[in-house]
Protein backbone atom coordinates (compact mmCIF):
# COMPACT_ATOMS: atom_id res chain seq x y z
CA UNK A 1 0.00 0.00 0.00
CA UNK A 2 2.62 2.28 0.64
CA UNK A 3 4.29 1.41 -2.56
CA UNK A 4 1.11 2.76 -4.15
CA UNK A 5 1.26 5.84 -2.32
CA UNK A 6 4.88 6.34 -3.22
CA UNK A 7 4.19 5.71 -6.56
CA UNK A 8 1.12 8.65 -6.68
CA UNK A 9 3.99 11.04 -4.91
CA UNK A 10 6.52 10.24 -7.80
CA UNK A 11 3.20 11.11 -10.36
CA UNK A 12 3.42 14.34 -8.87
CA UNK A 13 6.93 15.05 -9.11
CA UNK A 14 7.05 14.76 -12.86
CA UNK A 15 4.57 17.70 -13.66
CA UNK A 16 5.88 19.98 -10.79
CA UNK A 17 8.64 22.40 -11.57
CA UNK A 18 9.59 21.53 -15.01
CA UNK A 19 12.13 22.86 -17.43
CA UNK A 20 10.98 25.18 -20.46
CA UNK A 21 9.10 23.20 -23.01
CA UNK A 22 11.33 23.41 -26.21
CA UNK A 23 13.59 21.59 -24.01
CA UNK A 24 11.04 18.55 -23.91
CA UNK A 25 10.55 18.24 -27.56
CA UNK A 26 13.70 17.09 -28.68
CA UNK A 27 13.30 14.74 -25.72
CA UNK A 28 10.53 13.57 -27.24
CA UNK A 29 10.95 13.10 -30.50
CA UNK A 30 14.03 10.86 -29.84
CA UNK A 31 11.92 9.01 -27.26
CA UNK A 32 8.86 8.63 -30.01
CA UNK A 33 11.79 6.55 -32.28
CA UNK A 34 12.92 4.34 -29.84
CA UNK A 35 9.71 3.65 -28.46
CA UNK A 36 7.68 3.32 -31.73
CA UNK A 37 9.88 2.73 -34.73
CA UNK A 38 11.93 0.07 -32.26
CA UNK A 39 8.66 -1.59 -31.30
CA UNK A 40 7.33 -2.17 -35.11
CA UNK A 41 8.74 -5.53 -35.70
CA UNK A 42 7.78 -7.40 -32.57
CA UNK A 43 4.25 -5.96 -31.72
CA UNK A 44 3.73 -6.58 -35.83
CA UNK A 45 4.79 -10.20 -36.09
CA UNK A 46 2.99 -11.03 -32.76
CA UNK A 47 -0.15 -9.44 -33.87
CA UNK A 48 -0.29 -10.95 -37.53
CA UNK A 49 0.04 -14.25 -35.98
CA UNK A 50 -2.39 -13.81 -33.29
CA UNK A 51 -4.50 -12.92 -36.03
CA UNK A 52 -3.97 -16.07 -37.92
CA UNK A 53 -4.66 -18.42 -34.89
CA UNK A 54 -7.27 -16.84 -33.88
CA UNK A 55 -8.78 -17.23 -37.51
CA UNK A 56 -8.27 -21.27 -38.29
CA UNK A 57 -9.17 -22.04 -34.22
CA UNK A 58 -12.74 -20.31 -34.69
CA UNK A 59 -13.12 -22.27 -37.64
CA UNK A 60 -12.12 -25.30 -36.09
CA UNK A 61 -14.38 -24.97 -33.17
CA UNK A 62 -17.44 -23.60 -35.51
CA UNK A 63 -18.24 -27.52 -36.47
CA UNK A 64 -22.10 -26.53 -37.13
CA UNK A 65 -23.22 -25.85 -40.83
CA UNK A 66 -25.75 -24.18 -40.01
CA UNK A 67 -23.68 -21.25 -38.74
CA UNK A 68 -22.52 -19.04 -41.51
CA UNK A 69 -18.63 -19.10 -41.86
CA UNK A 70 -18.12 -15.17 -42.33
CA UNK A 71 -18.84 -15.04 -38.19
CA UNK A 72 -15.71 -16.84 -38.32
CA UNK A 73 -13.76 -13.10 -39.73
CA UNK A 74 -16.64 -11.30 -37.69
CA UNK A 75 -15.04 -12.88 -34.41
CA UNK A 76 -11.55 -12.70 -35.13
CA UNK A 77 -12.59 -8.69 -35.67
CA UNK A 78 -13.86 -8.31 -32.76
CA UNK A 79 -11.43 -9.92 -30.57
CA UNK A 80 -8.60 -8.14 -32.47
CA UNK A 81 -10.25 -4.72 -32.04
CA UNK A 82 -11.55 -5.38 -28.53
CA UNK A 83 -8.67 -7.29 -26.71
CA UNK A 84 -5.80 -9.08 -28.57
CA UNK A 85 -4.80 -5.86 -30.40
CA UNK A 86 -4.65 -3.24 -27.43
CA UNK A 87 -4.00 -5.64 -24.38
CA UNK A 88 -1.45 -8.43 -26.09
CA UNK A 89 0.36 -5.48 -27.67
CA UNK A 90 0.57 -3.73 -24.12
CA UNK A 91 1.86 -6.42 -22.68
CA UNK A 92 4.45 -6.84 -25.42
CA UNK A 93 5.44 -3.50 -25.06
CA UNK A 94 5.40 -3.73 -21.44
CA UNK A 95 8.09 -6.18 -21.72
CA UNK A 96 9.99 -4.47 -24.29
CA UNK A 97 9.71 -0.73 -23.70
CA UNK A 98 8.67 -1.24 -20.14
CA UNK A 99 11.62 -3.27 -19.27
CA UNK A 100 13.88 -0.95 -21.51
CA UNK A 101 12.53 2.11 -19.27
CA UNK A 102 13.39 0.93 -16.11
CA UNK A 103 16.69 -0.24 -17.00
CA UNK A 104 17.88 3.03 -18.16
CA UNK A 105 16.67 4.89 -15.33
CA UNK A 106 18.53 2.30 -13.03
CA UNK A 107 21.07 2.71 -14.40
CA UNK A 108 21.10 6.47 -14.57
CA UNK A 109 20.44 6.16 -10.89
CA UNK A 110 23.28 4.06 -10.23
CA UNK A 111 25.69 5.37 -11.73
CA UNK A 112 24.94 9.07 -10.49
CA UNK A 113 23.37 10.29 -13.61
CA UNK A 114 20.22 11.08 -11.99
CA UNK A 115 22.43 12.78 -9.09
CA UNK A 116 24.51 15.12 -11.69
CA UNK A 117 20.79 16.39 -13.07
CA UNK A 118 19.88 17.18 -9.90
CA UNK A 119 22.96 19.07 -8.73
CA UNK A 120 22.33 21.36 -11.59
CA UNK A 121 19.31 21.83 -10.45
CA UNK A 122 17.23 20.18 -13.24
CA UNK A 123 14.13 18.15 -11.78
CA UNK A 124 15.91 15.01 -12.93
CA UNK A 125 11.80 13.09 -12.54
CA UNK A 126 10.54 15.39 -15.17
CA UNK A 127 13.31 15.62 -17.41
CA UNK A 128 14.23 12.23 -17.88
CA UNK A 129 10.43 10.68 -17.54
CA UNK A 130 7.99 12.81 -19.21
CA UNK A 131 9.68 12.77 -22.37
CA UNK A 132 9.14 8.80 -22.34
CA UNK A 133 5.25 9.27 -20.42
CA UNK A 134 4.22 11.48 -23.57
CA UNK A 135 6.06 9.73 -26.05
CA UNK A 136 4.41 5.75 -24.71
CA UNK A 137 1.07 7.65 -24.91
CA UNK A 138 1.51 9.05 -28.80
CA UNK A 139 3.17 5.75 -29.66
CA UNK A 140 1.33 2.82 -27.89
CA UNK A 141 -2.04 4.01 -30.21
CA UNK A 142 -0.52 4.13 -33.22
CA UNK A 143 1.31 1.07 -32.89
CA UNK A 144 -1.98 -0.58 -31.69
CA UNK A 145 -3.91 0.32 -34.77
CA UNK A 146 -1.19 -1.27 -37.39
CA UNK A 147 -1.32 -3.95 -34.81
CA UNK A 148 -5.05 -4.18 -35.20
CA UNK A 149 -4.53 -3.97 -39.17
CA UNK A 150 -2.17 -6.71 -38.98
CA UNK A 151 -4.27 -9.27 -37.05
CA UNK A 152 -7.69 -9.12 -39.34
CA UNK A 153 -5.32 -9.55 -42.56
CA UNK A 154 -3.17 -12.38 -40.64
CA UNK A 155 -6.40 -14.20 -40.18
CA UNK A 156 -7.54 -13.34 -43.80
CA UNK A 157 -4.33 -14.87 -45.39
CA UNK A 158 -4.32 -18.09 -43.06
CA UNK A 159 -8.43 -18.53 -43.41
CA UNK A 160 -8.04 -18.34 -46.95
CA UNK A 161 -5.20 -20.44 -46.98
CA UNK A 162 -6.05 -22.84 -44.92
CA UNK A 163 -9.19 -23.02 -46.70
CA UNK A 164 -11.28 -22.54 -44.11
CA UNK A 165 -12.67 -19.82 -45.46
CA UNK A 166 -13.19 -17.53 -48.78
CA UNK A 167 -12.49 -14.30 -49.11
CA UNK A 168 -15.63 -13.09 -49.90
CA UNK A 169 -17.32 -14.27 -46.76
CA UNK A 170 -13.98 -13.29 -44.76
CA UNK A 171 -14.99 -9.62 -46.00
CA UNK A 172 -19.00 -9.93 -45.65
CA UNK A 173 -18.31 -10.83 -41.85
CA UNK A 174 -15.56 -7.81 -41.33
CA UNK A 175 -18.24 -5.59 -42.67
CA UNK A 176 -21.19 -7.55 -40.38
CA UNK A 177 -22.59 -5.42 -37.76
CA UNK A 178 -19.69 -3.38 -37.30
CA UNK A 179 -19.59 -1.36 -34.50
CA UNK A 180 -17.10 2.13 -34.45
CA UNK A 181 -16.99 2.50 -30.98
CA UNK A 182 -15.05 -0.75 -30.50
CA UNK A 183 -11.95 1.18 -31.91
CA UNK A 184 -12.81 4.26 -29.49
CA UNK A 185 -12.38 1.58 -27.25
CA UNK A 186 -9.39 -0.26 -27.91
CA UNK A 187 -7.55 3.56 -28.27
CA UNK A 188 -8.80 4.08 -24.56
CA UNK A 189 -7.56 1.48 -23.38
CA UNK A 190 -4.09 1.65 -25.47
CA UNK A 191 -3.85 5.33 -24.06
CA UNK A 192 -3.96 4.12 -20.43
CA UNK A 193 -1.98 0.87 -21.30
CA UNK A 194 0.36 3.12 -22.26
CA UNK A 195 0.06 5.68 -19.27
CA UNK A 196 0.80 2.70 -16.58
CA UNK A 197 3.41 0.85 -18.34
CA UNK A 198 5.79 4.05 -18.89
CA UNK A 199 5.20 5.27 -15.32
CA UNK A 200 5.56 2.07 -13.66
CA UNK A 201 8.34 1.34 -15.39
CA UNK A 202 9.92 4.92 -14.78
CA UNK A 203 8.86 4.55 -11.15
CA UNK A 204 10.85 0.91 -10.79
CA UNK A 205 13.98 2.00 -12.60
CA UNK A 206 13.97 5.57 -10.80
CA UNK A 207 13.78 4.65 -7.21
CA UNK A 208 16.43 1.34 -7.64
CA UNK A 209 19.62 2.10 -4.75
CA UNK A 210 22.44 -0.56 -4.96
CA UNK A 211 24.14 -2.24 -8.39
CA UNK A 212 23.54 -3.92 -11.39
CA UNK A 213 21.73 -6.79 -9.69
CA UNK A 214 19.01 -3.88 -8.65
CA UNK A 215 18.52 -2.58 -11.76
CA UNK A 216 18.15 -6.19 -13.26
CA UNK A 217 15.40 -6.32 -10.64
CA UNK A 218 13.24 -3.45 -11.38
CA UNK A 219 13.54 -4.04 -14.97
CA UNK A 220 11.63 -7.45 -14.29
CA UNK A 221 9.55 -5.79 -11.60
CA UNK A 222 8.72 -3.41 -14.41
CA UNK A 223 7.44 -5.95 -16.39
CA UNK A 224 5.64 -7.90 -13.83
CA UNK A 225 4.11 -4.98 -12.49
CA UNK A 226 2.36 -3.36 -15.63
CA UNK A 227 1.25 -6.67 -17.15
CA UNK A 228 -1.07 -7.00 -13.35
CA UNK A 229 -1.83 -3.51 -14.12
CA UNK A 230 -2.70 -3.86 -18.07
CA UNK A 231 -5.05 -6.66 -16.83
CA UNK A 232 -6.60 -4.74 -13.68
CA UNK A 233 -7.14 -1.65 -16.32
CA UNK A 234 -8.76 -3.62 -18.83
CA UNK A 235 -11.19 -5.26 -16.46
CA UNK A 236 -12.12 -2.37 -15.01
CA UNK A 237 -12.37 -0.18 -18.30
CA UNK A 238 -14.19 -3.02 -20.10
CA UNK A 239 -16.61 -2.78 -16.68
CA UNK A 240 -17.41 0.99 -17.74
CA UNK A 241 -17.07 1.12 -21.00
CA UNK A 242 -18.93 -1.84 -22.82
CA UNK A 243 -21.61 -2.78 -20.44
CA UNK B 1 33.78 30.56 1.45
CA UNK B 2 31.40 27.90 2.19
CA UNK B 3 30.56 26.94 5.91
CA UNK B 4 29.28 23.81 7.24
CA UNK B 5 27.92 24.06 10.65
CA UNK B 6 26.77 21.12 13.16
CA UNK B 7 25.66 18.84 9.97
CA UNK B 8 24.22 15.30 11.45
CA UNK B 9 22.40 12.36 9.08
CA UNK B 10 21.09 9.14 9.88
CA UNK B 11 19.33 6.89 7.90
CA UNK B 12 16.90 4.77 9.16
CA UNK B 13 18.72 3.68 12.45
CA UNK B 14 22.11 4.36 11.43
CA UNK B 15 23.77 7.41 12.60
CA UNK B 16 26.31 8.55 9.46
CA UNK B 17 27.27 12.21 10.31
CA UNK B 18 27.56 13.45 13.81
CA UNK B 19 27.69 17.09 13.98
CA UNK B 20 30.64 18.08 11.77
CA UNK B 21 31.60 21.59 11.28
CA UNK B 22 34.07 23.47 8.57
CA UNK B 23 34.75 25.90 6.27
CA UNK B 24 36.42 25.98 2.71
CA UNK B 25 38.51 28.99 1.73
CA UNK B 26 38.39 30.23 -1.95
CA UNK B 27 41.44 29.59 -4.38
CA UNK B 28 42.10 26.91 -1.66
CA UNK B 29 41.94 22.79 -2.06
CA UNK B 30 40.23 21.60 0.96
CA UNK B 31 40.48 17.68 1.24
CA UNK B 32 38.26 15.70 3.32
CA UNK B 33 39.67 11.70 4.40
CA UNK B 34 38.76 9.16 6.24
CA UNK B 35 38.38 5.16 5.57
CA UNK B 36 35.18 3.89 3.30
CA UNK B 37 32.06 3.65 4.98
CA UNK B 38 32.75 6.67 7.21
CA UNK B 39 30.59 9.03 5.70
CA UNK B 40 32.42 11.43 3.28
CA UNK B 41 30.08 10.63 0.09
CA UNK B 42 27.26 11.47 2.59
CA UNK B 43 28.99 14.58 4.25
CA UNK B 44 29.68 15.66 0.62
CA UNK B 45 25.96 15.08 -0.61
CA UNK B 46 24.05 17.33 2.35
CA UNK B 47 26.49 20.26 1.14
CA UNK B 48 25.39 20.38 -2.49
CA UNK B 49 21.58 19.47 -1.34
CA UNK B 50 21.44 16.02 -2.63
CA UNK B 51 20.38 14.67 0.76
CA UNK B 52 19.11 16.71 3.69
CA UNK B 53 20.64 16.69 6.67
CA UNK B 54 18.85 15.95 10.03
CA UNK B 55 20.67 18.83 11.25
CA UNK B 56 22.76 21.50 10.64
CA UNK B 57 23.32 24.45 8.42
CA UNK B 58 25.29 24.81 5.14
CA UNK B 59 26.50 28.27 3.79
CA UNK B 60 27.78 29.59 0.55
CA UNK B 61 29.11 33.33 1.47
CA UNK B 62 26.59 33.67 3.78
CA UNK B 63 23.75 32.52 1.99
CA UNK B 64 21.93 29.56 3.85
CA UNK B 65 21.24 26.82 1.16
CA UNK B 66 19.34 24.76 2.66
CA UNK B 67 16.43 27.06 3.82
CA UNK B 68 16.57 29.49 0.43
CA UNK B 69 13.56 29.32 -1.73
CA UNK B 70 13.85 27.22 -4.69
CA UNK B 71 14.88 29.57 -7.11
CA UNK B 72 17.66 31.31 -4.67
CA UNK B 73 18.70 27.41 -4.86
CA UNK B 74 18.47 27.13 -8.02
CA UNK B 75 21.11 30.61 -8.16
CA UNK B 76 23.74 28.71 -5.68
CA UNK B 77 23.57 25.82 -7.73
CA UNK B 78 24.73 27.55 -11.00
CA UNK B 79 27.96 28.38 -9.00
CA UNK B 80 28.41 24.65 -7.88
CA UNK B 81 30.39 22.06 -10.06
CA UNK B 82 30.38 18.27 -9.19
CA UNK B 83 32.73 15.64 -9.95
CA UNK B 84 31.01 12.62 -9.09
CA UNK B 85 33.06 9.39 -7.70
CA UNK B 86 32.57 7.72 -11.32
CA UNK B 87 32.16 10.62 -13.41
CA UNK B 88 28.46 10.43 -13.79
CA UNK B 89 28.69 11.01 -17.62
CA UNK B 90 25.36 11.04 -19.66
CA UNK B 91 25.87 7.57 -21.55
CA UNK B 92 23.44 8.93 -24.47
CA UNK B 93 25.64 12.14 -25.10
CA UNK B 94 28.89 12.17 -26.81
CA UNK B 95 31.75 13.71 -24.89
CA UNK B 96 31.29 17.45 -26.10
CA UNK B 97 27.57 17.21 -25.47
CA UNK B 98 28.30 16.09 -22.17
CA UNK B 99 30.25 19.51 -21.16
CA UNK B 100 27.89 21.35 -23.02
CA UNK B 101 25.02 20.35 -21.25
CA UNK B 102 24.81 22.69 -18.68
CA UNK B 103 25.28 25.87 -21.00
CA UNK B 104 22.03 24.22 -23.11
CA UNK B 105 20.11 23.94 -20.17
CA UNK B 106 20.86 26.88 -18.16
CA UNK B 107 21.86 29.26 -20.27
CA UNK B 108 20.57 31.34 -23.34
CA UNK B 109 23.56 31.80 -24.40
CA UNK B 110 23.97 31.87 -28.54
CA UNK B 111 24.81 28.73 -30.22
CA UNK B 112 28.77 29.97 -31.27
CA UNK B 113 29.24 30.82 -27.78
CA UNK B 114 28.46 27.64 -26.27
CA UNK B 115 30.28 25.86 -28.18
CA UNK B 116 33.26 28.29 -28.00
CA UNK B 117 33.15 27.42 -24.53
CA UNK B 118 32.78 23.86 -24.13
CA UNK B 119 35.63 23.51 -26.21
CA UNK B 120 37.55 25.77 -24.73
CA UNK B 121 37.10 23.46 -21.18
CA UNK B 122 37.71 20.78 -22.81
CA UNK B 123 40.95 22.43 -24.18
CA UNK B 124 41.40 22.74 -20.93
CA UNK B 125 41.31 19.42 -19.61
CA UNK B 126 43.51 18.13 -22.84
CA UNK B 127 40.51 16.19 -24.37
CA UNK B 128 39.95 18.72 -27.37
CA UNK B 129 40.41 15.56 -29.76
CA UNK B 130 37.99 13.15 -27.77
CA UNK B 131 35.04 15.72 -28.00
CA UNK B 132 33.08 13.06 -30.70
CA UNK B 133 33.75 9.88 -28.63
CA UNK B 134 30.85 8.41 -26.39
CA UNK B 135 31.61 8.14 -22.57
CA UNK B 136 31.57 4.05 -23.42
CA UNK B 137 34.61 4.60 -25.51
CA UNK B 138 37.07 6.45 -23.41
CA UNK B 139 39.07 5.60 -20.35
CA UNK B 140 38.47 6.24 -16.97
CA UNK B 141 41.00 8.91 -16.48
CA UNK B 142 39.72 10.66 -19.51
CA UNK B 143 35.86 10.17 -18.07
CA UNK B 144 37.30 12.13 -14.77
CA UNK B 145 38.42 14.83 -16.91
CA UNK B 146 35.32 15.03 -19.00
CA UNK B 147 33.52 15.18 -15.69
CA UNK B 148 36.20 17.95 -14.48
CA UNK B 149 35.45 19.85 -18.17
CA UNK B 150 31.43 19.74 -17.48
CA UNK B 151 31.99 20.78 -13.83
CA UNK B 152 33.72 23.86 -14.66
CA UNK B 153 32.04 24.53 -18.11
CA UNK B 154 30.10 27.29 -15.84
CA UNK B 155 32.77 29.08 -14.32
CA UNK B 156 31.62 27.53 -10.60
CA UNK B 157 32.92 29.13 -7.42
CA UNK B 158 32.41 26.21 -5.70
CA UNK B 159 34.06 22.55 -7.01
CA UNK B 160 33.34 19.49 -5.40
CA UNK B 161 35.08 16.55 -6.51
CA UNK B 162 34.44 12.63 -4.94
CA UNK B 163 37.38 10.67 -5.04
CA UNK B 164 38.84 11.99 -8.32
CA UNK B 165 41.67 9.73 -8.18
CA UNK B 166 39.75 6.43 -7.29
CA UNK B 167 40.52 3.04 -10.10
CA UNK B 168 42.88 5.13 -11.48
CA UNK B 169 47.07 4.66 -11.78
CA UNK B 170 49.15 6.68 -9.64
CA UNK B 171 50.26 8.81 -13.06
CA UNK B 172 46.38 9.29 -13.67
CA UNK B 173 45.71 10.17 -10.59
CA UNK B 174 48.67 12.73 -9.81
CA UNK B 175 47.49 14.27 -13.54
CA UNK B 176 44.26 14.47 -11.89
CA UNK B 177 44.90 16.04 -8.70
CA UNK B 178 47.15 18.52 -10.19
CA UNK B 179 44.31 19.88 -12.62
CA UNK B 180 41.94 20.22 -9.90
CA UNK B 181 44.59 22.33 -7.72
CA UNK B 182 45.74 24.02 -11.17
CA UNK B 183 41.91 24.90 -11.72
CA UNK B 184 41.48 25.97 -8.46
CA UNK B 185 43.85 28.45 -8.17
CA UNK B 186 43.43 29.77 -11.66
CA UNK B 187 39.70 30.60 -10.62
CA UNK B 188 40.09 31.21 -7.50
CA UNK B 189 37.23 28.37 -6.39
CA UNK B 190 36.47 27.19 -3.05
CA UNK B 191 37.46 23.53 -3.84
CA UNK B 192 36.13 20.62 -1.35
CA UNK B 193 37.83 16.95 -2.53
CA UNK B 194 37.29 13.46 -0.97
CA UNK B 195 39.95 11.43 -0.99
CA UNK B 196 41.59 8.62 0.75
CA UNK B 197 44.43 8.78 -1.37
CA UNK B 198 48.34 9.51 0.50
CA UNK B 199 49.51 10.80 -2.52
CA UNK B 200 46.87 13.55 -2.67
CA UNK B 201 46.97 14.70 0.81
CA UNK B 202 50.74 15.67 0.65
CA UNK B 203 50.70 17.26 -2.88
CA UNK B 204 47.42 19.11 -3.05
CA UNK B 205 45.70 19.21 0.56
CA UNK B 206 46.13 22.21 1.59
CA UNK B 207 43.53 22.10 4.37
CA UNK B 208 42.52 18.36 5.65
CA UNK B 209 39.41 17.41 7.26
CA UNK B 210 40.17 13.76 8.43
CA UNK B 211 36.33 11.99 9.04
CA UNK B 212 36.05 8.72 11.50
CA UNK B 213 32.44 6.94 11.91
CA UNK B 214 30.82 9.89 11.20
CA UNK B 215 32.91 11.84 13.35
CA UNK B 216 35.21 15.02 12.36
CA UNK B 217 38.32 14.27 14.06
CA UNK B 218 41.19 16.44 12.98
CA UNK B 219 42.17 18.99 10.68
CA UNK B 220 44.48 20.85 9.60
CA UNK B 221 47.73 21.26 7.04
CA UNK B 222 49.10 18.45 5.05
CA UNK B 223 52.36 19.36 7.17
CA UNK B 224 50.98 18.34 9.95
CA UNK B 225 49.36 15.44 9.29
CA UNK B 226 51.93 12.97 9.79
CA UNK B 227 52.77 14.37 13.51
CA UNK B 228 48.88 14.34 14.50
CA UNK B 229 48.27 12.85 18.50
CA UNK B 230 44.78 11.19 17.06
CA UNK B 231 45.29 7.49 16.92
CA UNK B 232 42.84 6.99 14.25
CA UNK B 233 44.62 9.02 11.51
CA UNK B 234 47.76 7.57 12.72
CA UNK B 235 46.39 4.46 12.39
CA UNK B 236 44.78 5.51 8.53
CA UNK B 237 48.63 6.71 7.14
CA UNK B 238 49.74 4.08 8.16
CA UNK B 239 47.79 1.88 6.54
CA UNK B 240 48.29 4.06 3.28
CA UNK B 241 52.16 3.52 4.11
CA UNK B 242 52.32 0.40 4.66
CA UNK B 243 50.48 -0.43 1.55
CA UNK B 244 53.22 1.57 -0.47
CA UNK B 245 56.08 0.26 1.38
CA UNK B 246 54.74 -3.12 0.16
CA UNK B 247 53.91 -2.02 -2.83
CA UNK B 248 58.12 -1.28 -3.63
N1 LIG C 1 20.89 6.85 0.55
C1 LIG C 1 21.36 6.08 1.53
N2 LIG C 1 20.52 5.31 2.26
C2 LIG C 1 20.97 4.55 3.28
N3 LIG C 1 22.27 4.46 3.64
C3 LIG C 1 23.17 5.18 2.96
C4 LIG C 1 22.77 6.02 1.87
N4 LIG C 1 23.88 6.63 1.38
C5 LIG C 1 24.92 6.18 2.11
N5 LIG C 1 24.50 5.31 3.06
C6 LIG C 1 25.35 4.65 4.05
O1 LIG C 1 26.13 5.63 4.69
C7 LIG C 1 27.42 5.12 4.99
C8 LIG C 1 28.47 6.08 4.53
O2 LIG C 1 28.49 6.09 3.12
P1 LIG C 1 29.46 6.99 2.26
O3 LIG C 1 29.32 8.40 2.68
O4 LIG C 1 29.15 6.68 0.84
O5 LIG C 1 30.89 6.45 2.62
P2 LIG C 1 32.29 6.94 2.07
O6 LIG C 1 32.95 7.60 3.24
O7 LIG C 1 33.02 5.72 1.65
O8 LIG C 1 32.04 7.86 0.93
C9 LIG C 1 27.52 3.77 4.31
O9 LIG C 1 27.44 2.77 5.31
C10 LIG C 1 26.34 3.72 3.40
O10 LIG C 1 25.82 2.41 3.34
MG1 LIG D 1 32.27 7.67 -1.17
Amino acid sequence: MSRLGNYFIFLGTLFRNREKFGVYLKLILDECTSIGVGSIFIVALVNTFIGAVTCVQTAYNLTNPFVPKNIIALIVRDSSILELAPTLSCIVLAGKVGSNIASELGTMRITEQVDALEVMGINSSSYLILPKVIASVLMFPLLVIMAGFLAILGGYIAGTLAGVITPEEYVSGLRFEYKPFGVAFALIKTVVFAFLVSTISAYQGYRVRGGALEVGAASTAAVTNSCIAIVAADFVLTQMLLT
Amino acid sequence: MITIKNISKAFDDRQILVGIEGKFQPGETSLIIGGSGTGKSVLLKCMIGLVKPDSGEVMYDGRNFLTSSLNDQKAIRREMGVLFQGSALFDSKSVLDNVRFPLDMLTDQPENEKMDRAIECLKRVGLEKARDSMPSEISGGMKKRVGIARAIVLNPKYLFCDEPNSGLDPLTSAKIDELIAEITEEFQITTVVITHDMNSMMEIGEKIMFLYKGKKLWEGDSASLTHSSVDELNEFINANKLIREMEK
